[in-house]
Formats: C-alpha cells, structure tokens, sequence
C-alpha cells in the first residue's frame, strides 16, 4: 500500500464539543455570581463609584470625628464671636513657608455695634498636624488630645468661621455628619424590616392580610410625609434624653417611609408565588417564612437595597428639615439640621453668611447618594 | 361608571375617617393638654393661673374627657360642620383656617400648575434630543433640582435676594397691603409674592416629572409603529404629537398621586421659612402649643386635599384613557 488516504485527516486531536466550549473571559461571565456582574455593571457608571467613594469617606469619617476636628464640639472661643472663615495661606510674602494662617485682629465697631474681624498680615499662624488639641474621650475607650490638624499654639483655626457662641462651624460640621449620616441608616434598616414583613406577608398570603396591608399604606400615603412626621416628632416628650430623641426621630422615620418599600415587595411576590420553584418548595413543606426569605427575596433583594438607597436621603433630608424646624433632634446632640438651625434667623445669615455652610454637606450627601442608587438601580438588574 | 364612583367616594370617606383618628392619636400623643402648658408658662410669667378660668376651658373645650370620648365630640362636629375652636386663637378652627387654606390651596396649585409647564416641554425635549448637549445640561440641572433640598433652597435663595437685590422674599404680600382691602395693586404683590415659593417648591417635582416623561417617551419612541409611521413619511411633529406622546402622557396625570403630596409637604416647610401665611407656621404652632383641634383640622385637611386630588388624577386618567377598565380596579 503505496497509496495514501485520498484525502488528509488530521492526526490532532479534535474535540467535536469545542464550538460550545467557552474562553476563560466567557467563563469568567457566565460562572460569576450575581453579585459580581452587579459590581462590574456598577464599576463602569463612573458618577456612581465617585458618589459611593465620597459616601466611603464621610462613614469612614463618623469613625474618627474626634481626630478629625480640630476644635472639640462644644469648645467655646470666647474671644472669637462670629469669625469669619480664616484663609489657609501657603506664602508669606513671597515666602514658601507651608500652610499658615494669619492671626485675627479684632475690634467692636461701636458705631454699628458689630464685631469687625481683619486678618493680622504680621503674625503668622503656621498649621500643626498630628498634633494635641482639645481633650477627648475616643470610643468612650481612653482619654486623648491627638487631632489631625490644629491651630498653631496659641493661635487659630477658623477655616469655616464661628457662631454665635465662638464654636468652630467646620469641627461641629465634622461632629454634625456623625449624627446626619446615621439617622438616615438606622431609619432605613427598620423601614427596610417593616417593608419586607409587611409586604411580603401581603403578596405571598393574598386575601386579607393583603387588604389590611393595602388599606393602611393607602392611608399611610394619603397623609402628607412631613405634616405626619411633624406631628409624631412634636410627640416625642420634651424631657427625653438626647439618645432617646435620636432613637424615637429614626423610628419615626422608618415608621412613615416603609409603606413605598411594602408595595414593590408585595408586587413582586404576588408574581413569584406562581413560579414552579415555589410550588415545589411548598410541596417539599418548606414554610412560608422559609419560603419568602430563602425562595422568593432573594430574586430581588438587590432592587430592593437599591431603592432602600435612593430612600436613605429623604431621610436625612428628614431629620434635618425637623431639626431645622425645632421639632428634631436638640442641643447637645448636633447633626447638620441642628446646626442650620442658628441660620433661620436672616438678619444674622447676612451678616455671617458661613452660618449657612453645613447646608452644602447636606446637598453633597443627599446628591451622592442619589447617582449611588441611581448607579445600584441600574446596575442590580445585570442580565440586561 | 357611577358605581365606581360611589365605591370610591366611599373608600376615600372611610380613609378620611382612619386618617382623623391616627391624626387624633398622634396630636394627643405628648404628655399634658394645651391646658398643662399653658398653665406651666403662666407660672414661669410668675403668674398663677386662674383656677376657674382653667375649669371653664377644661368644660369648654372637653379636655377633661377621655382620649376616645374627645375623638367622638370632635368628628361628630366635623360631620356636622363644626371643626371645633382653636384654643389659641380663641376663635372657631374654621375662621382661622379658611383664609390660610384658601392661599394654600392657591399656592400648591400654582406649584402644580408650574410643575406641569416647565416640566412638559422640556420633557420632550430631552427625549427627542436624547444624549444632545441639551439633554445633559438639563439632565444635570434637573438631578441637581432633584437632589437640592428645598427648604435649603429657600434659604439660600431668600439670602442671595437680600445680600445682592436688598429685598426681603418673605411673606405673602408687601407689608403696606396687608389688611388692607382688595385691589390690583394687592393682587400683583400677592403674585409677585407668590413666584419663588412656587419655584422653589415646585423645583424637585419638575425635575422628577421631566425624567419620568423623558423615560416614557423614550420607550414609545424606540417601538415599531413611530419607525412605521417614519417610514411613511409622517412629519416629525406630527408623528410625535399622534401617538407616543399620548401614550407618555399617562403616567404624567396617574403621578399626580405622588405628586400632591410631595408639594404639600414641601409647601408647608418652605412656608414656614418664607413666613408666609399658608398651612405650615400654623401647623407648626397648633402642634408646639398642643392646640389639638386646630392641629387636628389642619392635617385632616391637608389629607383631604391629597386624597381628593389622587381620586381626581383616577377620574383623569380613566376619561384620557379608555383602555383602562374601572370595574378592574385602576392605576394599579
């Protein structure tokens, strides 16, 4: 046998399944979980990983406060009413000699009985960093002094100015966040529990259950959000202590807002309860409870933590309208709300118009968390 | 048609009757009557109170019946046309509410109104030009308007007006008209008035309604009857005006039902830092001072208004749209 085979066959192995074969990238998509298409999804909406790092940093910052701020909460600087916001310099005169501020010079103008602040162009203040600063106690754990920043030794640092009582506006506004950012959490978690009992008992059960949720988030609705949450915060008794307010606010508004949350929960399960999977999980004895947490959430608990997300700004909105109004939180207790409050009076906003400064980290915050969600809620359906 | 009617004016009967009684409940929820507190700032005045004076408003006012037994005498009146009286003001709840209800009434519909105005068309601008320069300018503008709270607007706005402009925003009218007698000149000075509270309440709802029709438009814009109708050789206007924007319109009426009461809580607190004279600086004393039947009135009202107002956008959408079935339950 001279002859070859009239026609060439490859002696290569050959794999007859190869066109359903997947490149690693392919398998890398289609094996990942939920969660991490979601994340990918989220990775590319640029406004959204900025406003969720900017969110980052202002929890992260509720952890340090203290060290944050260079002046304690409550520290008065007598000597130093109504401040205005002292500029951070870098040269003197032609000079590079790291940030620095000028010192104040002060005088009571009696003509027009104000307090006229100038900026003292021979004494220089340079900025300490690492430094001691007012004492404070962090995590009620040990007794400290140690501050990121702080005026030079004897001097100030008035970057934000100072209110009526010579606090310094921007260490408050660091204290402020601590209080703001947590309200709007704690309200969301019991909103976001009242909700998915609620809801969820509606659509899986049907029947009654679901007529008595439906009627009360119709009633719930049907009364404007802030004339109820005014008139439950101005129940809150006068003399419960700060902590207590705090707590009673969040219930509060976690008690107006989960009536939203119910409605999606209970539209969703209404559908789901159809499926086979369900079905086969009642008939395997699974109970309702089992089957609502472990069958059917899941399914959509990532839309749920998005419009969870876009709902935590009116909160914080919430309790600073509130607290503005003098219905929220009170002194000692500081949140941004608290501290708008010295800026209801207009007379005094013009003269000392920093009074109005911690309105901008709430409009930073409530903008950030609305691309965050706006970015969650596209990205928590990947398979589109 | 009129046994829809009649089920839902009942319904909205029956929810006004719940709302009445958590409204009750929340007011009478702090500790003491306005009585204790009127009481403790006489005598922090070093004055004693009269105690015959405290018995009379006690019968007067049944403040020295139970909760449950108050409720009945107060939405018993209401059934018979008595809101009760002020303690206060002294004065029937009604003659204090009706003037203030009557601006608040004018002020959420001018809100509304201007939602409705500005957000139109440039709702279909942004849908028709989706991903244009002007698509992102607003798109960026109404986000900003969405997120912007707007009480914080307002005081930001009343403080640019008086540093830059010298002039004061608060209140309804100039203060020489006050109490004075009807006239042009009044009417143009409550209107001028009138201006930034509705912008500034009005500007979160515009900036939301302009997404949502924007959203809308574009799902009907992107179907197969407006590239058919294109194909045809239909004109730009025309093919818009036809069909996709009637369909987009729905949920612009079904969302009046959010809408409403968004504005009316957004009127009441920028009222209450514009000082002017609608529902919110008077809510907010009627609750301070525990004055229950003013209070009480004022959120039943407030209610009534919301929920009249989502019955009428029901009422709306079934005369627009005639797909939708009222036996079916609707806008659900």
């Amino acid at each position: 046998m001279t002859d070859k085979l009239a026609h060439f066959v490859s002696q290569a192995p050959f794999n007859p399944m190869k066109v359903d074969e997947l490149t690693p990238e392919q398998e890398k998509f289609y094996m990942a979980s939920q969660w991490k298409m979601m994340w990918w999804r989220l990775r590319k909406h640029r406004l959204a990983v900025w406003s969720g790092a900017i969110l980052l940093v202002l929890y992260a910052s509720i952890l340090v406060s203290e060290c944050l701020a260079p002046y304690g909460l409550h520290t008065r600087n007598a000597n130093f009413i109504f401040a205005p916001p002292q500029e951070v310099q870098l040269f003197h005169e032609g000079e590079f000699i790291g940030p620095f501020v000028y010192s104040l010079d002060y005088k009571l103008n009696m003509e027009i009985l104000r307090r006229e602040y100038t900026d003292n162009k021979n004494v220089v203040q340079p900025l300490r960093f690492f430094c001691r600063g007012d004492g404070y106690e962090f995590w009620s754990l040990f007794e400290t002094d140690f501050h990121l920043i702080c005026a030079a030794k004897g001097g100030t640092f008035f970057f934000l100015g100072t209110d009526r009582l010579g606090r310094d506006i921007l260490s408050r506004i660091i204290y402020g966040t601590r209080i703001s950012l947590t309200v709007g959490l704690v309200g969301i978690i019991l909103s976001f529990i009242l909700g998915i009992s609620i809801g969820g008992a509606a659509g899986y059960f049907g029947g009654w259950v679901d007529n008595l949720a439906q009627r009360a988030i119709e009633i719930l609705r049907s009364i404007p959000e802030l004339p109820l949450w005014m008139g439950l915060s101005a129940a809150l008794p006068v003399n419960w202590s700060p902590i207590a307010v705090f707590f009673g606010l969040t219930l509060i508004l976690g008690l107006v807002d989960w009536p939203g949350l119910a409605r999606a929960v209970r539209s969703k399960l209404l559908a789901l309860r159809e499926e086979d999977y369900c079905t086969a999980a009642v008939l395997m004895g699974a109970r309702p409870r089992r089957i609502i947490y472990r069958h059917l959430l899941p399914n959509f608990m990532s839309h749920l933590i998005a419009s969870a997300t876009l709902s935590i700004p009116s909160m914080i909105l919430a309790e600073t309208a509130l607290s503005f109004l003098g219905l929220g939180l009170r002194p000692p207790i500081t949140s941004w709300g608290v501290l708008l409050v010295e800026a209801q009076n207009m007379e005094a906003v013009e003269l000392y118009p920093w009074l109005l400064l911690p309105a901008i980290p709430v409009i930073i915050t409530v903008l950030a968390f609305n691309f965050f969600g706006d970015g969650l809620r596209d990205a928590a359906d990947p398979y589109k | 048609m009129i046994d829809y009617l009649i089920r839902r004016i009942l319904v909205m009967i029956l929810t006004l009757l719940v709302v009445s009684a958590l409204v009750f409940i929340v007011i009478q929820l702090p500790e003491g009557d306005y009585l204790t507190s009127y009481i403790a700032e006489l005598e922090s005045q070093g004055e004693a109170a009269d105690p015959q004076k405290i018995v009379y408003l006690q019968k007067e006012f049944n403040l020295d019946q139970p909760i449950w037994k108050q409720y009945l005498l107060w939405i018993g009146g209401i059934l018979q046309g008595d809101f009760g009286r002020s303690i206060e003001y002294d004065l029937p709840v009604i003659d204090v509410i009706g003037e203030v209800f009557v601006f608040a009434i004018i002020l959420n519909a001018s809100v509304i109104a201007f939602i409705y105005i500005v957000a139109f068309p440039i709702g279909v601008y942004s849908a028709t030009h989706q991903y244009s320069w002007g698509d992102h300018g607003l798109t960026f503008v109404g986000f900003i308007g969405l997120a912007t709270p707007n009480f914080l607007l307002a005081l930001i706005l009343m403080f640019l007006a008086k540093k830059y402009l010298g002039i004061s925003m608060g209140g309804l009218m100039d203060s020489n008209f006050e109490n004075q007698p009807w006239t042009l000149d009044k009417v143009i000075s409550v209107l001028e008035h009138l201006i930034v509270p509705v912008i500034v309440i009005g500007t979160s709802g515009t900036a939301g309604m302009i997404r949502r029709l924007r959203a809308n438009l574009l799902d009907e814009l992107h179907k197969q009857y407006v590239t058919t109708a294109r194909a045809k050789g239909l004109s730009n206007v025309k093919l818009l005006v036809k069909y996709p924007l009637r369909m987009a319109l729905n949920p612009f009426i079904a969302d009046i039902g959010n809408l409403l009461p968004q504005v009316v809580s957004g009127s009441v607190i920028v009222a209450v830092i514009l000082d002017l004279p609608t529902t919110g600086p008077v809510l907010l004393d009627a609750l301070r001072s525990q004055d229950t039947y003013l209070a009480g009135s004022f959120l039943l009202f407030i209610s009534l208004l919301t929920v009249f107002g989502m019955f009428l956008s029901d009422l709306l959408l079934a005369v627009l749209d005639p797909r939708i079935r009222l036996t079916g339950g609707i806008a659900k």
